[in-house]
């Protein structure tokens, strides 16, 4: 399992990249991209669309089932990766290339995990 | 407790997601779903389906008994042929949709849904008269489907020409595969050339390596539950529980092939000349619009509720997202724009004609 050191993870197997003290950029884990086989649908927020800790801000879907995407920060949504929506099969290729969304957070980032502690996390959920 | 199918230690060595199925822990995929369906769809795929029911009716009665049980009509039945049929209610509605082996005049395999096994044999014995024995003898026996175009290449290195059933719906009775005596029959839930093979559950472990030895050069791979449904439903194959239950009649769910009202008295018969013309319909939707619409959205069109899925996804070969729905008939016409409801979201959808996918 690939789990790179510079990001932060949460229990529901989302990356976070904090770009800057007030921009984040949010993804599927390569644990999580692997558990839910290959993505054949995203459903992602727009511009604008509040995201808070905790709550689900969109939906993958594979073959068999749908799953909510939740959403590691509070903040707002500044980008959304378009690109995914035409091709969902980007996160199994590439989880941590395959940004969901861009967010203007408010307070810094916590409550997150690091590379190591999330790695130990999912051998945990295996 | 959980019930293991002859194979089920097979599965796990080869890396097997296994899930609760009708009482079985089965495969759900090996790999990959969507690799599994391709598979199959372009060169080969081999399928534990031992959770499957068989159930043994014989006697000199049988026939009589099979054509009272079942809405299909077997007067006309020679040996080595399958029929399908419904297996109603007196409500008319569908306690469950089978396959029937004619092994001789006096002698038939019922093969049922796994997760109806118990209901079905209880409804049958309650309703047999006569000189008829019935047996459920499926802990005894294992069923392995092999799919796909190479299927036929593959079954060819294991047995004699003579032992592979010509005609779909025909089989071979006393076969040896692989020195396995087996039942290969050309049948299939995945709308694609293929057969069923069933042997003895003592046997299964060696006819299922067999199998897996005998095609890595066409590229057969095992493929899982997961698969199957895919298949079945790019097919427009009907799955009970889904396209059908005890609540819907076999004609409003497209299988009034199978339904031969001009046959003497039959289970269910005077409750489906009473209802008539079915006044809803089953029918396919293309997704048009952006989502997956999977079982159980309410289908409408324009702002009347029309019906609801009953079976949808991403079909892997026809590369998008489709349904099956029941939909009041009068909407039911190819090309009908329709919305269905997902979590809240209404997505476009078109009725197109069924089956989705058909081999060339």
């Amino acid at each position: 399992m690939n789990t790179p050191k510079n990001l932060k993870y949460s229990k529901t197997h989302e990356w976070v990249d904090v770009i800057d003290e007030s921009n984040v950029k949010i993804g599927l884990t390569d644990f999580a991209q692997k558990k839910l086989g290959k993505l054949v649908f995203v459903n992602l927020p727009i511009v604008g669309d509040e995201l808070e800790a905790g709550q689900a801000f969109g939906d993958v879907e594979s073959v068999k089932a749908v799953s909510d995407v939740i959403s590691p920060v509070d903040g707002t949504v500044t980008e959304v990766n378009e690109e995914l929506l035409d091709s969902p099969g980007m996160i199994n290729d590439n989880p941590y290339e395959a940004w969901l969304v861009k967010a203007r957070v408010g307070a810094a980032v916590n409550g997150l995990m690091s590379a190591e502690d999330y790695g130990e996390f999912c051998a945990k959920e295996e | 407790m959980e019930k293991k199918t002859p194979l089920y230690d097979q599965h796990v060595k080869l890396g097997a997601k296994m899930v609760s199925f009708a009482g079985y822990s089965m495969p759900v995929q090996y790999t990959d779903i969507i690799e599994e369906h391709m598979a199959v769809r372009t060169k080969a795929g081999v399928f534990d389906v031992s959770h499957m029911g068989e159930i043994m009716i014989s006697g000199v009665d049988a026939l009589k008994n099979i054509n009272y049980l079942f809405t299909n009509d077997f007067s006309s039945m020679t040996d080595g042929r399958v029929r399908y049929s419904p297996m109603c209610n007196p409500e008319g509605g569908v306690i469950d949709d089978l396959l029937i082996y004619r092994l001789n005049g006096d002698m038939y395999m019922v093969v049922v849904n796994a997760s109806n096994r118990e209901k079905d044999v209880d409804w049958m014995k309650g309703h047999i008269s006569g000189q008829v024995k019935l047996e459920d003898i499926s802990d005894s026996v294992a069923q392995i489907a092999l799919q796909g175009p190479k299927s036929e290449d593959i079954l060819a290195k294991l047995t004699g020409a003579d032992s592979i059933p010509e005609k779909y719906y025909t089989f071979l009775d006393n076969c040896e595969v692989a020195g396995v005596k087996c039942i290969i029959s050309q049948t299939g839930y995945t709308g694609e050339h293929g057969y069923e093979l069933y042997c003895s559950s003592a046997d299964a472990v060696r006819l299922w390596n067999a199998l897996l030895e005998a095609g890595k050069e066409e590229g057969l791979i095992p493929c899982g539950l997961g698969a199957r449904d895919t298949l079945r439903m790019e097919a427009a194959m009907p799955l009970y529980g889904h396209e059908m239950d005890d609540t819907v009649s076999p004609l409003e769910t497209g299988l009034g092939f199978g339904v031969k009202m001009q046959k003497d008295d039959f289970i269910g018969k005077s409750a489906l000349v009473t209802k008539g013309e079915p006044e809803i319909t089953r029918v396919g939707l293309r997704v048009t619009g952006r989502g997956i619409v999977r079982e159980r959205c309410d289908v409408f069109c324009g702002d009347e509720k029309i019906g609801q899925t009953t079976s949808g996804t991403f079909l892997p070969y026809l590369n998008g997202a489709y349904a099956m729905a029941l939909v009041k008939k009068k909407y039911g016409g190819i090309g009908t724009a329709v919305t269905a409801d997902v979590r809240g979201r209404r997505i476009d959808a078109e009725i197109v004609p069924l089956p989705f996918y058909k081999k060339s």
